[in-house]
């Protein structure tokens, strides 16, 4: 099966827009996995993405219980009071036993494995955060311009989130 | 499939790795990392003490334990196996590779 002109994939430069559980899981698991074989991987924290990067609010992403046919609950059920936080709870503790790791610490995990953080200037301003709001593993607040920058080169892979 | 380390015949899968732990020696561990070209410290020789240990405890492996485990941090393992520290430190220390996305 093995095709030589196959090229590899040498840099994994993800875009994260979004903050819930589920959307920020998957992007960190991208995120690391590369690593992992060896893959550069860089994270672009934009629009809502920015929330798993704030100090205040990266430990209370929930999953979407409204709008979201996958939990497979009637729309009104998953509006009602706690049924996020109940639904996230669930999902948390299913987590913790696949040894996948709080929000937090992933960070701190993507960040010692190399992989590189950075935070969208434009949302920064949108949001009125300032850097020092988010974590310390953020490397800069960038501009789009510079995040395609860094993505330059041979076998870079680009994915929004 | 058989391959020859040090003078020895050794069982191995597809991939490289060994099929019984109990085939491997430190000769063969080094000349894997040769293949990898990675000259071998006493911090990998410690790191796949503990990876053994963990496979003979039937331990699942992600870099998140290795991480706590105290015996390297995980920015050290990936500086001691910048390839991919999980599946090449598992091959060189003769153990299953890991199917772990953590």
């Amino acid at each position: 099966m093995e095709n030589k002109d196959n090229k590899p994939i040498k840099k994994m430069m993800l875009i994260l827009s979004k903050a819930t559980l589920d959307n920020v899981y998957a992007c960190f698991i991208l995120a690391n996995g590369a690593r992992m074989e060896g893959i550069e991987s860089e994270i672009f924290f934009t629009f809502f993405g920015l929330e798993a990067v704030h100090k205040k609010k990266l430990e209370n992403l929930h999953i979407a219980t409204v709008g979201n046919p996958a939990m497979h609950m009637p729309t009104m059920l998953g509006g009602l009071p706690g049924m996020e936080a109940f639904a996230t709870k669930m999902m948390k503790n299913e987590m913790e036993k696949l040894d996948i790791p709080p929000v937090g610490e992933f960070l701190e995990i993507l960040s010692a494995s190399g992989s590189k953080l950075w935070a969208c200037k434009l949302a920064m301003e949108m949001f009125h955060y300032e850097k020092s709001d988010l974590i310390d593993e953020i490397e800069d607040v960038i501009t789009v311009g510079d995040f395609y920058e860094k993505a330059k080169g041979d076998g870079t892979h680009l994915m929004f989130i | 499939m058989g391959k020859t380390y040090a003078g020895v015949s050794v069982n191995v899968n597809e991939e490289g790795y060994l099929t019984d732990l109990n085939q491997w020696t430190k000769e063969i561990a080094t000349e894997m990392a040769a293949e990898e070209e990675l000259e071998l410290s006493d911090d990998h020789w410690k790191v796949f003490d503990y990876l053994q240990e963990q496979q003979r405890n039937e331990v699942s492996l992600s870099i998140r334990k290795v991480g706590k485990s105290g015996v390297v941090s995980i920015k050290e393992f990936y500086a001691l196996f910048p390839k991919g520290p999980l599946k090449i430190s598992s091959k060189l220390a003769g153990i299953p590779k890991p199917a772990s996305c953590i």
